[in-house]
């Protein structure tokens, strides 16, 4: 029942699977900081336009199962409105990008948000007596102080971002995850299914512990001191 | 005590003109109203300050001192009346009013330094952000203003890593960087331990010499005494007296001001 053979014998396939996962997740991450950046601006912004819909952005994706989101972006714009990135394969790739980019980006923008709230009231004031426009405040002194503070949680929304990216199959888009269930779908694949989950399940842990753990020591080494 | 709507003149004894003769006004208040919810905070405010002129602001908490003060820059709206400064009403929102701001500078009871930013850094926002000078040519003036204040070994700390004192004569260098036409100190030394309040007075006493114009809210009476050229005493929201240091201090015009000297001369 334990026996790693089946595991060691796919593991180009695996590894594959892996490195499809980690193309997705690496420009997810970059994505969803940027659009959650921008959400966050957004939010706290004084034009009442930008605020509600940022509001309204927010509560919908985070309130959608992602799977549908993903099942959207495949099936719905991609296949149905023929909105495509391309003609070949790649199209799937970049809709499960954006895709997980757009709900990944609304939970940054709220663990941003209260990153914003931590900075003193004080810090803005003095931002703008000095003649910053609300939008060089913002960039150059309330979200620099905001990230620092929530470095930590935007590691577990990285980490949540990681593992969520097995249900870009949806998308139509092959990670570690669906090799390992294409594997286990194989005729010829009658035991070993227990290594596999674990063999798998090390993988992930493998991505995603490195990430708790360096944003949990960039949250300590760029804390703003008060 | 009238606080009827139209009338010309605020509800003291002196006139605006017994300032410096032939500098001409900067800062000009009139008929400003101002209100937090059910409470009239600013009642018809009439206040002129001129060119190179120190007007101190005392009298008891809640008398709306610092809303006067935080008003003159607009991090107070205010609900009626205008206020000029060099002539030019504070546009409402958005680039004019940075820009005006820029030519106002604010220094705070509770300093806020910018806690990610070196002091130099501080130093220099305003003018490489605002201004757009170069870089080289406003840490060199950084460093004069640093020097100045007394914190040029100071330059490449952090703000937590100074004193209370030491910060605040930081955000005065700050300020001092726009190269501002009025400097507005809202109550600069309430938040300091006493053995570092004359630090930080020794400078503003400095830049009142030097001629800058200056809106002061304090309890300092020293200070107000020392440097001041006009005292506005407020209370309930109203501006009660304006007079001269020596005068206000000596022989008040106005109860309400005998009552508040009273109460902070006496011990």
């Amino acid at each position: 029942m334990f026996d790693f053979g089946p595991f060691f014998d796919n593991i180009d396939q695996i590894l594959e699977g892996f490195w499809a996962t980690v193309r997705l997740a690496a420009v997810a991450a970059v994505l969803s900081m940027l659009f959650g950046t921008i959400l966050v601006s957004f939010r706290v912004s004084p034009v009442p336009v930008l605020r509600t819909f940022g509001t309204v952005y927010v509560n919908v994706l985070r309130n959608t199962p992602l799977t549908l989101v993903l099942l959207m972006c495949s099936l719905g714009l991609n296949d149905e409105l023929a909105l495509k990135f391309s003609e070949s394969n790649s199209t799937y790739y970049w809709w499960a990008v954006l895709g997980l980019s757009g709900y990944t980006a609304a939970f940054v923008c709220e663990a941003l948000r209260a990153g914003v709230n931590t900075v003193p009231l004080g810090q803005a004031e003095a931002a703008r007596s000095i003649g910053l426009t609300f939008g060089q405040s913002l960039r150059m002194i309330i979200l620099p102080q905001a990230f620092r503070a929530v470095l930590a949680p935007l590691g577990s929304v990285l980490i949540g971002m990681i593992k969520n990216t097995t249900v870009a199959a949806a998308a139509g888009y092959a990670e570690a995850a669906t090799k390992m269930k294409d594997l286990l779908d194989l005729p010829s694949f009658t035991s070993g299914a227990l290594p596999l989950f674990i063999g798998v399940a090390a993988g992930f842990m493998i991505l995603t512990l490195p990430t708790g753990f360096f944003f949990g020591w960039l949250h300590k080494r760029m804390a703003v001191a008060r | 005590m009238t606080d009827s709507e139209g009338e010309p003149e605020p509800a003291t004894g002196g006139g605006p003109q017994d300032a410096i003769p032939g500098a001409g006004p900067l800062v000009v208040v009139e008929h400003v109203d101002k209100h937090f919810g059910e409470l009239h905070v600013l009642k018809d405010i009439n206040l002129t300050v001129n060119r190179g002129e120190v007007v101190v602001v005392i009298g008891p908490s809640g008398g709306g001192k610092s809303t006067l003060c935080r008003s003159i820059n607009r991090l107070e709206p205010i609900d009626g009346g205008t206020i000029l400064v060099d002539g030019r009403e504070l546009p409402k929102e958005g680039k004019e009013l940075a820009r005006l701001r820029a030519d106002v500078g604010m220094v705070f009871q509770s300093f806020n330094l910018f806690a990610h930013k070196t002091i130099l850094e501080n130093v220099t926002l305003g003018p490489i952000k605002v201004r757009k000078q170069g870089r080289a040519e406003s840490e060199k003036h950084a460093l004069e203003l640093l020097d100045r204040v007394g914190i040029a070994d100071q330059a490449q700390k952090y703000p937590v890593q100074l004193s209370g004192g030491q910060q605040q004569r930081a955000a005065i260098a700050r300020s001092l960087a726009m190269k501002p036409k009025v400097m507005l100190f809202d109550e600069p030394t309430s938040a300091l331990d006493p053995e570092m309040v004359n630090e930080v007075l020794d400078v503003m006493t400095g830049l009142a010499r030097d001629g800058m114009t200056m809106i002061v809210v304090t309890h300092e009476m020293g200070f107000a005494r020392r440097a001041a050229q006009k005292v506005v005493f407020m209370a309930d929201g109203q501006i009660v007296e304006e007079n001269t240091p020596d005068e206000f201090f000596t022989n008040a015009r106005t109860d309400r001001a005998k009552d508040f000297l009273s109460k902070i001369l006496t011990h």
